[in-house]
């Protein structure tokens, strides 16, 4: 058997961690205002971004081009500024992936938030601790869970996208051919071996991530009450 | 010291409307029905109500007023919730330490000694009794060193035995730390157990505050209490240990009485809570009565529950105290009972406090 080319997987993985780091730094305010806004703006809000989970990734793809080709404003600001596009490239790559798996990482996050409630966090206070100092060390442990959670289906949903970026990035080797990219076209030229390969080592690595949550999980009883 | 309070918050079911200066010195109990507006009015001096409106000052420092509001952490307050709220990922020695590092108290063996917390140090929250929790709650507030301390009904969850264990703790909290207490609370027994002052809060509104005897002797606060629970406290002196019977000889404004032996010291004083419901009166001395407990008085104050069949009677039993009696309407017209008339109240039955009055 041929040693499959692992580029595309390191890419995948690259792209995955600076995704969930994004989200994580973009994702836990905004999950965090949802979980405690009483505005009117907040189903509004919670709609959009549930959105990724329902549309269909070719139409966000599509949108995504239209807003961030080097034509548009954003694209035109990111030209300028950087002297690269955003569009087939992997910084609009990772900019795709973010919103696409934005849902992934503020839903488990509000869920874990609200757990938290209202009740340690007016505790913190009433002993002294600033909001900020409160969410770090009241609000941020007590919804561990949510944030294992958020970050791994961020990661993993990631890894296993393929429509987003096949509209946003197309398939520049070392740029924008992640490891779903690299398969579809292994099969599509009848190289059944590579594609075997890197499927293969798809599988069991998101088995492997999967079930390694699942445990931790269960080892980190959260204690409320 | 002094809480100055003029606020305003629309609740679900009326508006929480205060208006009253609080003299802040030992225990004082803030005391209502449940649903009152009690812990609410306790959130916004806290300031965890952020939309109340209207004016709280401490100790002439302006902590809210038009377009001014000082939040929460920067005002020293303490508040011991009803339900704990320890810190479920600490253990109990790291819930006490998150108070102490941010107020930078040193005052850590002190708290961990009065409260006997010691053995519960190592604990995982979850592994505490109730009453364990309340004692690490309370211990955590003390650690956050507050001016103010804002207790909100902490024995209400607690079955009989775990209260009266930790009666003792609360009420020595305000000599060892200088701390004045608001102490929320729907007991009688608690009110007269802990507190020097009360303020009677009744669907939303101050309805009666002052010293614990007078406010709890005064009528109209029935309403605000429940009439079964409504009574008055009487300050009473231990004179005598009856050996043979068994029985604690007391004396309350010149006048005898005696309720099943208790271990009191000689001279001690107590204060005495009497239920209105457990006073009888006679227009005579009675004879050939069970009853050994009869206090000579003088009505104050007849008052007739319209669409009851009782009537509340206030008893000057002299050296300015008071009992009260819940007789019915009817035996109020037959013994033709009228303001400043003479008679003699029957006690069934005393409850008592072994807290020594404060001297003043």
């Amino acid at each position: 058997m041929i040693w499959p080319d692992l580029s595309p997987l390191w890419l995948s993985i690259q792209l995955a961690a600076v995704t969930t780091v994004l989200l994580l730094i973009v994702g836990t305010p905004l999950a965090w205002w949802l979980a405690t806004t009483q505005r009117r703006a907040r189903p509004f809000v919670e709609a959009i971004t549930a959105l990724p989970l329902v549309l269909p990734p070719t139409v966000l793809g599509f949108y995504l081009l239209i807003f961030l080709n080097p034509n548009s404003t954003l694209g035109g600001l990111w030209r300028d500024a950087t002297g690269t596009g955003l569009t087939f490239s992997f910084s609009g790559l990772v900019l795709a992936s973010a919103l696409y798996s934005l849902p992934f990482m503020v839903q488990p996050l509000q869920a874990g938030f609200e757990a938290v409630g209202r009740g340690p966090m007016e505790a913190a206070a009433s002993l002294r601790a600033s909001r900020l100092d409160a969410f770090f060390t009241v609000a941020v442990p007590l919804s561990k869970r949510g944030f294992l959670t958020g970050i791994v289906l961020s990661f993993a949903h990631t890894i296993g996208e393929f429509g987003v970026v096949l509209m946003v990035g197309g398939n520049i080797p070392g740029q924008t051919r992640v490891i779903s990219i690299a398969i579809y076209e292994q099969v599509e030229t009848l190289d059944y071996a590579q594609a075997h390969a890197l499927s293969a080592i798809l599988l069991v690595f998101s088995f492997v991530v999967l079930l390694a949550v699942f445990t931790i999980n269960r080892r980190m009883p959260v204690r409320v009450g | 010291m002094a809480l100055k309070l003029d606020i305003a918050l629309a609740m679900p079911d009326f508006t929480l409307k205060a208006a009253h200066e609080f003299e802040l010195a030992g225990i004082t109990a803030l005391f209502g029905a449940s649903g009152a507006g009690k812990s609410t009015l306790l959130r916004v001096i806290a300031g965890l109500e952020t939309a109340a409106t209207g004016r709280v000052e401490f100790d002439g420092a302006e902590w809210q007023g038009t377009g001014h509001f000082l939040p929460a952490h920067k005002r020293r307050v303490g508040y011991v919730f009803q339900d704990t709220r320890l810190f479920a990922h600490l253990d109990v020695a790291a819930n006490l330490r998150y108070a102490a590092k941010r107020s930078r108290s040193l005052r850590f063996d002190d708290v961990v000694k009065v409260l006997d917390l010691a053995p519960l140090l190592a604990r995982q929250v979850a592994e505490l009794s109730g009453g364990e929790r309340q004692r690490v709650a309370i211990g955590r507030t003390l650690l956050s060193d507050p001016r103010l301390l804002l207790m909100d009904e902490p024995l209400a969850a607690l079955d009989r035995s775990r209260k009266a264990r930790l009666l003792p703790y609360i009420s020595r909290l305000p000599e060892a730390f200088g701390t004045p207490v608001i102490y929320v609370t729907h007991s009688v027994e608690e009110v007269t157990r802990l507190a020097d002052a009360m303020v009677v809060l009744s669907k939303g509104r101050v309805l009666a505050t002052g010293g614990v005897a007078d406010t709890l002797a005064r009528l109209d606060i029935a309403e605000a209490s429940g009439k079964f629970e409504a009574g008055a406290v009487v300050r009473a002196k231990v004179v005598a240990q009856d050996e043979i019977y068994l029985l604690t000889q007391l004396e309350v404004a010149g006048q005898a009485l005696s309720m099943p032996g208790s271990q009191v010291d000689l001279g001690a004083e107590l204060r005495l809570r009497i239920r209105a419901r457990d006073v009888a009166l006679a227009i005579e001395r009675p004879a050939g009565l069970s009853i050994r407990n009869v206090l000579k008085g003088r009505i104050l104050e007849i008052e007739e529950e319209a669409e009851t069949a009782f009537a509340e009677v206030l008893v000057d039993i002299g050296d300015g105290q008071r009992v009260r009696a819940r007789i019915t309407r009817a035996s109020v017209v037959e013994l033709g009972l009228t303001v400043g008339q003479q008679v003699f109240a029957l006690v069934k039955s005393v409850s008592f406090d072994r807290r020594a009055l404060p001297k003043r």
